[in-house]
């Protein structure tokens, strides 16, 4: 990874929205977006998004991912879409992780290095595809950020985000029909950044908020390549008070939508709106809260998970998720994907799936064995969740002994077990009109809608850290190994001396002779020499 | 090996070991004992050193500075605690997510089984509150615990405003790689056992707790803290957990390295730790403070809540602040520093602790002694058990072969009459009636209690201790029975093989014990090797039956008891010390109900009958 270093910095110097701004012909778009949702914990998030379309054939240019990665590209079959990303998973904050596809080994190594994330993969960890798609790099966590500064890229500062609660970085890669028989294609590169700021330690327990807290920034002018430059906030008010927010400048339009199942109404500022730079060459949005919100939980979602591992000891273990269902009256089913390394030996029997104190049985299971040191545990269930109800699907598994150059360099740091996968869909509580891609702002591609009354959620849970019995790979480790081979070799001994008796025998005297009177003195009866 | 298999050679060392057996048996039991005493001396006890590089060379820096909050909390936490009688659960909640954790409350209940005198307990329900700081950017995989346990009293509110001050400035820190779970139990170890079995899903004592909703992934390291003062004069540390396990020795080098940072007073077992270790004063303070830690160790209880800790391989200790008459006083920024530091650097553990020991012995803060060092100590008293066994094998093996000595000279005992077998079905029944006494010493004075209560006029806990000590004093009566079940064949041979049998009984057991819990199996050993290596049904029977007595398991705890106090500058009268004694017993049986702990178990079912054993061969006919 360290050598990979450097090269990533470079791809992602070529890569950066800003690098597009700058160098990018004419033929092909661009389009970014940042999307601002204050959380009901006073938290904001903020979700940028960068759009990149090439009318080109990917396969005859070839080239537009520099430093040779294209031919990664094409080896791979250029055709399936693809993408990546480094999202620690965490359950506590409502914002969709990025959606990856099933993508091959080295592809992910690629992109991992492209986002500067330490991911760990190696080949026997990685998960077949299964029916829902694969998840994220177990244990990503960032190590550099660099980009070229012009347009929304401007907020990008690192310094702040790293000041964050939250980070998730995708790119995804897709083909993109050029018209409606599709004839020629073109490619598309959607890469994202959310963050969260943490309301409590930047503002000091303050909710209000302004981009120039947020980011140390403000937006100065939009990226002149950018077909479309927009920032959104989320004005929706959480009670039915109309007047408990504020923005500022007042926004020239509204959008109206309905994410996640929720109405939302967010305002709209449109950087290529001249009147909305020009003024001042500085634009500053800012949100002030009338009344400030109580110091409460956030509302809980209507599907969320919660896994850890159970037990003690390093012989056996459980693993446990916990899938809740909120929804006061509405029963759902989720498919679990989850793919668990060789080395816990999953008991398929100990299954067990109970909602509610009784058993739960899955409408469709699919289990694929692991091979040892080749494939991961496939498990792959349809559970039915019933309304208002917890869910626990635990299994058992043993601890595999690894042999001593399998471990990692730091075995006593444990052993991941990547995120189980959650795909459902959610009844959703005001009814969604289908949308149209093309027209509708990018961020609403991260919250896929399937039918007006639900929609798609994919959720993971939290990565788990696990402890194999691992050797004391120090002196008295060799101590030990040297001592069971002493004992070893003198066993042979020891079990000769226990077992047998010894006697002491004369050394026989006479031959032939002796033999013969023996003989004849036994015929006589009388007792041998 | 060719020594052994020559048979000349081979009986010469077997005369050897007959002849010189006596001797041999004293030397090595001297051996031991000496052994252990010269563990304090600087070439067998040693300098502790931070083994742990994540832990080792950074310096962090301590920017505590929540005195006056943690007293403002410290009070409002008492003053709402005196007013609800019991762990204010709501306002621990609303301070705890004021400060900004994610917050959550777990309830228990547990019935103990019997009412606990000690504590003033019987049917135990309580709520443990919890709040967990969220490492940013990260995937909640791995956490750090501080932990504040609570009583029925109202100690320990310091400590509460502490842990909150602390959680209040921890959260405004940006470093954080691992979450760290503040948790305030309720009903002390009871509490925190019922949430470390709900962490862990599990449930090893009968606990019966609602599920968590919180959890922060594999726990690394876990720090309890008693305070009862806002001002403390030093810190005292305890390391020794449920049934001997201690933590792993660099958890207790990163809390002397901040001790001697913020030059804070630390003690070990409530005593300083000698300066000098050349003269003969040093190891003998040393000396105390390593038979203390011995005698707790060996007790095989958790000495603080973080002895809980350790059965799930999480690594912990407790730090007690005590407030004595010394001058000079810390306040609790100064405690918080040393505990904000200790964070710090558990936050940056790249792996679960594991270079250092997790086995030694501690003569000082700073000085340790390892297991390689201190095994011999017990390896030469199990020897003697070792000869003795060896010697009634042969006598036994001789007698039965009819071998005549070549030399003449028919070793130190009575020559036996040869008869075929050593009537090992002679050996059945004693063998079994031990076995049975000790299991009805395990199970009848907790279930026998009720029955006990409508007969005589006792409360339960008493009824329990009591029919304790009946049944084990009624253990003593058996040999007066068991010797019309064994048929009197050949008398000598036959209590020389239950010896036999008994001797090495008693050496695994004692080898298993040293090898878990050093301390107990030491203590154990120290006691019970001399007197069962002299029973014999010849001689004094008189001095040996007294000596058996006195070396008897309980007598050995009752021993240690005195020694205990002796060692803690608060010597026992003798009502005083059978007060404690029955306390100890009760408490015993109680820790083994619910938190796990063996001693109790080991004791009735292992070393009580193997006891008997001997007493049955003294006394037999």
């Amino acid at each position: 990874m360290a050598a990979a270093m450097p090269l990533a910095l470079l791809v992602l110097l070529l890569l950066g929205p800003g690098g597009w701004c700058l160098a990018e012909p004419p033929r092909d778009s661009l389009r970014e977006e940042l999307v601002i949702t204050p959380l009901p914990s006073g938290d904001v998030a903020a979700t940028f998004q960068f759009r990149t379309r090439w009318d080109s054939e990917l396969q005859r240019e070839g080239v537009w991912i520099n430093l040779g990665r294209s031919s990664v590209m094409s080896s791979q079959g250029s055709s399936a879409p693809l993408s990546t990303s480094s999202t620690p998973p965490t359950q506590s904050l409502p914002l969709p992780p990025s959606n990856p596809w099933v993508w091959p080994m080295t592809l992910t190594t690629t992109f991992c290095a492209m986002l500067c994330c330490r991911g760990r993969w190696s080949a026997p960890k990685t998960s077949p595809p299964g029916r829902s798609s694969c998840p994220v790099v177990p244990r990503a966590s960032l190590i550099s950020f660099h980009l070229l500064q012009a347009g929304l890229s401007v907020l990008l500062k690192a310094d702040r985000l790293f000041h964050t609660s939250y980070h998730s970085q995708a790119v995804h890669i897709r083909p993109v029909c050029r018209n409606a028989r599709c004839t020629s294609i073109s490619w598309e590169l959607r890469q994202t950044l959310s963050v969260v700021f943490d309301a409590f330690i930047t503002g000091q327990g303050k909710k209000d908020w302004s981009l120039f807290r947020m980011f140390s920034r403000t937006l100065t002018e939009p990226c002149p390549l950018a077909s479309e430059s927009r920032v959104y906030v989320d004005i929706t008010t959480y009670n039915q008070d109309n007047e408990t927010l504020e923005v500022h400048p007042p926004p020239t339009t509204t959008y109206q939508d309905v994410i996640l199942g929720t109405r939302k109404t967010y305002a709209i500022y449109d950087l290529l709106d001249t009147a909305m730079i020009n003024n001042s060459r500085n634009l500053n949005i800012q949100l002030k809260w009338k009344r400030p919100p109580e110091n409460e939980a956030p509302p809980v979602p209507f599907l969320h998970a919660q896994r850890y591992v159970s037990g003690y000891g390093l012989q056996k273990g459980e693993l446990s998720t916990l899938l809740y269902n909120t929804h006061p009256y509405r029963a759902f089913p989720v498919l679990l994907l989850d793919t668990v390394p060789w080395y816990l030996r999953l008991y398929v029997h100990t299954l067990t799936i109970t909602s509610k104190g009784k058993e739960n049985k899955p409408s469709y299971i699919h289990y694929q064995p692991a091979q040892d040191r080749l494939q991961p545990h496939l498990l792959e269930m349809l559970i039915q969740l019933p309304a208002n109800s917890v869910t626990k699907v635990s299994i058992q598994f043993e601890r595999a002994l690894l042999k001593w150059t399998e471990y990692t360099p730091d075995p006593n740091h444990g052993f991941y077990v990547s995120p189980s996968v959650l795909s459902a869909l959610v009844p959703s509580m005001v009814a969604a009109k289908p949308v149209d891609w093309e027209e509708s702002p990018l961020f609403n591609s991260l919250f896929p809608v399937s039918d007006g009354s639900n929609y798609f959620v994919r959720l993971y849970t939290e990565p788990l850290l696990v402890n194999l019995p691992t050797p004391d790979f120090s002196m008295p480790y060799n101590v030990i190994c040297l001592t069971c081979t002493v004992v070893a070799v003198c066993y042979g001994s020891f079990y000769n001396l226990l077992t047998r008796t010894f006697h002491i025998e004369e050394p026989r005297t006479g031959g032939l002779a002796k033999r013969l009177a023996n003989l004849i003195r036994r015929a006589r009866g009388v007792p041998p020499l | 090996m060719g020594l052994l298999s020559d048979p000349v050679r081979r009986r010469a060392l077997a005369r050897l070991v007959l002849r010189l057996n006596a001797p041999l048996c004293v030397l090595s039991y001297v051996a031991g004992i000496a052994w252990f005493l010269a563990l304090v001396f600087p070439p067998l006890t040693q300098r502790t050193y931070m083994s742990e590089n994540a832990m080792g060379s950074t310096m962090v820096e301590e920017q505590f500075a929540g005195g006056d909050r943690a007293r403002a909390f410290a009070r409002d936490f008492a003053a709402h605690r005196k007013k609800s009688g019991a762990l204010p659960v709501a306002w621990l909640e609303r301070t705890m997510r004021s400060v900004g954790l994610e917050v959550y409350t777990q309830s228990f209940s547990r019935k103990l089984p019997f009412p606990d005198e000690t504590h003033e307990r019987y049917m135990v329900s309580g709520t443990n509150v919890y709040g967990i700081l969220r490492a940013p950017r990260a995937a909640s995989t791995e956490s750090l615990v501080l932990t504040v346990p609570c009583g029925s009293d109202s100690t320990n509110s310091q400590a509460v405003g502490l842990l909150l001050a602390l959680a209040a400035h921890f959260r405004g820190q940006i470093y954080w790689a691992k979450d760290i779970v503040f948790l305030v139990t309720e009903h002390d170890l009871l509490g925190t056992e019922a949430w470390l079995e709900a962490y862990h899903d599990v449930n090893v004592t009968g606990m019966q707790s609602s599920p968590l909703q919180g959890r922060a992934g594999a726990i690394q390291a876990a720090v309890a803290l008693e305070l009862s003062s806002d001002v403390v004069t030093s810190l005292d540390v305890a390391v020794e957990g449920l049934n001997g396990q201690l933590p792993n020795l660099d958890l207790l080098n990163l809390f002397q390295t901040f001790c001697q940072k913020g030059g804070l007073l630390c003690t070990l077992q409530g005593k300083l730790q000698p300066e000098d270790w050349t003269s003969l004063d040093g190891p003998l303070q040393g000396l105390q403070t390593l038979l203390l830690m011995v005698l707790r160790q060996a007790s095989g209880r958790p000495h603080g809540s973080h002895g809980l800790f350790l059965r799930y391989r999480v690594e912990a200790l407790t730090l007690r602040g005590i407030n004595s008459f010394r001058q000079y006083k810390y306040d609790l920024v100064a405690v918080g520093k040393a505990l904000e530091g200790m964070f710090r650097k558990l936050n940056h553990l790249l792996e679960r602790l594991h270079q250092s020991f997790f086995l030694y012995l501690l003569p000082g803060l700073s000085r340790f002694v390892s297991i390689g060092l201190y095994m011999p100590a017990v390896g030469f008293l199990l020897l003697v058990l070792g000869l003795k066994a060896l010697e009634l094998w042969m006598q036994l093996h001789e007698a039965g072969m009819g071998l005549e000595e070549p030399g003449g000279a028919p070793g130190p005992s009575v020559p036996l009459p040869p008869s075929q077998g050593v009537g090992l079905a002679s050996l059945v029944a004693p063998l079994l009636i031990s076995q049975a006494m000790g299991l009805a010493l395990y199970v009848l004075p907790v279930l026998g209690q009720h029955v006990a209560t409508q007969h005589f006029p006792v409360a339960e806990a008493e009824a329990v201790v009591l029919t304790l000590l009946a049944i084990y004093a009624a253990g003593l009566a058996l040999p007066h029975n068991t010797h019309r079940v064994v048929s009197a064949q050949a008398p000598d041979r036959g209590w020389m093989a239950l010896k036999l049998v008994a001797l090495i009984y008693l050496a695994l057991q004692l080898g298993c014990i040293a090898l878990t819990n050093f301390s107990l199996g030491f203590l154990l050993a120290t006691t019970m090797v001399p007197t069962a290596a002299l029973a014999k049904p010849h001689g004094p029977r008189t001095l040996y039956a007294a000596l058996l007595v006195l070396t008897s398991p309980a007598a050995t705890l009752l021993g240690s008891l005195f020694l205990w106090r002796e060692l803690q500058e608060a010597p026992l009268s003798l009502a005083e010390g059978w007060q404690l004694f029955l306390a100890a017993l009760a408490q015993g049986v109680l820790e083994h109900h619910t938190y796990g702990a063996l001693l109790f178990p080991l004791l009735s079912l292992g070393l009580y009958p193997c006891w008997l054993l001997f007493w049955n061969v003294l006394f037999w006919k």
